[in-house]
């Protein structure tokens, strides 16, 4: 059917979170019938983000600013420093505007099954930031899953000697829940009713 | 206090091809030959709860086969709730991976297998579980698990919990991976995850010894539930943060033995589930074949008047072939028991004459040719006013 660009487009389309063979049939179609309109300016958001965004050097989030916008918003509480897992769970944070600090993006969560180990993570500008001073409190806001409640416990292990307070949100994510997906309301609750880890 | 099937709709399941049925009594009782359907038709029912079914089976087994099947399977369930009807439907995913299920619930899907769960509860009692007290302690630990997680759903996330925790540390120990932190993290999962999942396995064998000891069972003789694993013993004897503790403790202090032995040598996983006849305490270790199959059927009849008393609605009772083994006193005694119970019960055996005492009662179905046929030998059983 149309041949090898088409299908190289959907099968590419297909891979994205998402989407699957039918949904990205009838993006590439409804694209194609518009390639001025909708694909092309597609194209060139593509290829601009691709060159300009970069991970955080201080915080591992994606920016086209290094330093990124969080890092270096001056009515942001530098002494108050939230974990996550991914990016996806700051911009949830983020969306439903619950947190006044920075953050850091782990970049996963410790998984015996899955070969995730402690150096695949990205943990040393965590401690470098903190060894520097000025950083009173580190939340963890880690998926209420096995893994991320044994990263939780790991990474509090790693930072309690360096002599910041170390909390983990509360108990209104439920087992397995990530936090991408829980409302705003849950989000805020769980940040506020954070305790000691 | 009632969860009632009304309509079941088998699509490509197993040998039916496409069948609907309507159960007309409260009980009914379905015969035929090996291989006629009986059992499939009961693992259906039980697939309307989340899990695996009464035989464990995975999603891949459960499609028709033959030259004008689709490969794809459905079962769907209209149930009567006090809340009014619903609808729980389960199959293939449409488009994906052959071994997995998906839920609908009044047609759309559910948020979660817990939003189930939450409103339908099934037990079963199958032949296979005749071996249940000559095999090993997983079977039991099984089968007790899915006992307490008709009482409390959030039950069977607590073992699945722990399981992941306990896989997890048993990798890093087979892999001499010494990051006591990361260790740590684990056994704190393992701990607490085990103490909950202990602790609602020891809050199930008591309510359950205590609804059989009122005689929730009677006339069929009841049985005594025990709980062998000494995390229960500890937390008989203390606060629940003090058992997490030294489980804790306990797993840490173990890393070199359990790295050996390549589990865990202490655990909730390790729990086993002991029975014994109330009257005259024979244990079920020791009994003969028929006398086990009566202590699991009390059992399962307590369990049933219990979640009734405890959720507002009794489970759906699979009892597939319930009366091999089982002298006529007893056969009698079940009969007499399921008709006074509120639960709602599916029953299978060879002949139609097993079932006879519960005519009137009773529905009677010959399952064959991928089909169900009312038997004439049992009359149409009049609705009870007011029963949903
Ligand atoms: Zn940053």
């Amino acid at each position: 059917m149309g041949g090898p660009e088409i299908e190289r487009l959907i099968g590419m389309l297909a891979r994205l979170p998402g989407f699957g063979p039918r949904s990205a049939r009838r993006a590439a179609l409804r694209m194609l019938q518009q390639p001025e309109a909708r694909m092309l300016p597609l194209a060139a958001a593509l290829n601009d983000a691709a060159r300009a965004v970069r991970p955080c050097r201080l915080c591992g989030n994606l920016d086209s600013r290094d330093p990124c916008s969080i890092c270096t918003d001056p009515h942001r509480d530098r002494s108050l420093i939230c974990v996550v897992e991914g990016v996806g769970d700051l911009w949830a944070l983020e969306r439903a505007s619950v947190h006044r600090g920075l953050y850091h993006v782990l970049g996963g969560t410790l998984s015996a099954l899955a070969g995730t180990a402690p150096e695949d993570l990205n943990l040393p500008p965590l401690l470098a930031r903190i060894e520097q001073g000025g950083v009173a409190e580190v939340i963890l806001a880690l998926g209420a899953t096995v893994d991320g409640a044994t990263t939780a416990h790991w990474l509090s292990e790693r930072l309690k000697p360096l002599g910041v307070t170390v909390t983990r949100v509360g108990q209104g994510v439920p087992i397995g829940g990530a936090l991408d997906v829980l409302d705003d309301g849950t989000l805020a609750a769980a940040l506020r009713a954070r305790r000691p880890a | 206090m009632t969860l009632r099937l009304t309509r079941l709709t088998l699509t490509d399941f197993r040998n039916y091809r496409s069948l609907v049925w309507r159960p007309a009594a409260r009980i009914s009782a379905v015969f035929g030959p090996n291989g006629s359907g009986k059992t499939n038709l009961l693992e259906a029912v039980s697939l309307l709860v989340p899990g695996r079914g009464l035989r464990g089976a995975r999603s891949a087994e459960f499609a028709r086969r033959g030259p004008d099947a689709s490969g794809r399977w459905g079962v769907a369930g209209r149930f009567a709730t006090q809340a009014g009807p619903m609808e729980v439907g389960t199959g293939s995913v449409p488009d994906g991976t052959a071994d997995r299920r998906v839920f609908r619930l009044d047609g759309a899907a559910p948020r979660n297998q817990g939003e189930i769960a939450a409103r339908v509860a099934a037990v079963w009692l199958t032949p296979q579980m005749d071996r249940l007290f000559v095999e090993g302690t997983s079977g039991r630990r099984r089968f007790l698990d899915r006992l307490a997680w008709a009482l409390e759903p959030s039950h069977a996330r607590e073992v699945a919990a722990h399981d992941t925790a306990m896989a997890s540390r048993n990798r890093l120990l087979a892999e001499a991976r010494t990051d006591a932190a990361w260790l740590a993290g684990i056994e704190d999962a393992m701990a607490r995850h085990g103490v909950a999942a202990t602790a609602a396995r020891a809050g199930l064998v008591a309510r359950l010894n205590a609804v059989l000891e009122q005689g929730a069972a009677a006339p069929f003789p009841a049985a005594r539930l025990a709980l062998l694993c000494p995390i229960a013993e500890r937390l008989a004897a203390g606060p629940a943060l003090a058992v997490e503790d030294w489980l804790r403790e306990t797993l840490a202090a173990n890393r070199a033995r359990d790295a050996a032995a390549g589990s865990a040598t202490v655990g909730a996983h390790r729990a086993d589930m002991g029975l014994a006849d109330a009257e005259s305490g024979l244990t079920a270790a020791l009994a003969s074949t028929g006398q086990q199959k009566a202590l699991l059927i009390g059992l399962i009849l307590g369990h049933a008047a219990l979640i009734a008393e405890a959720r507002g609605f009794a489970p759906l009772l699979l009892l597939d072939e319930p009366c091999v083994h089982l002298d006529p006193e007893r056969r009698a005694a079940l009969f007499a028991a399921l008709a006074r119970l509120p639960a709602q019960a599916l029953l299978t055996g060879t002949d139609a004459e097993t079932f006879f005492p519960l005519r009137g009662v009773a529905e009677g179905l010959r399952a064959g040719g991928g089909e169900l046929r009312p038997d004439e030998g049992f009359p149409a059983v009049a609705p009870v006013p007011g029963a949903l």
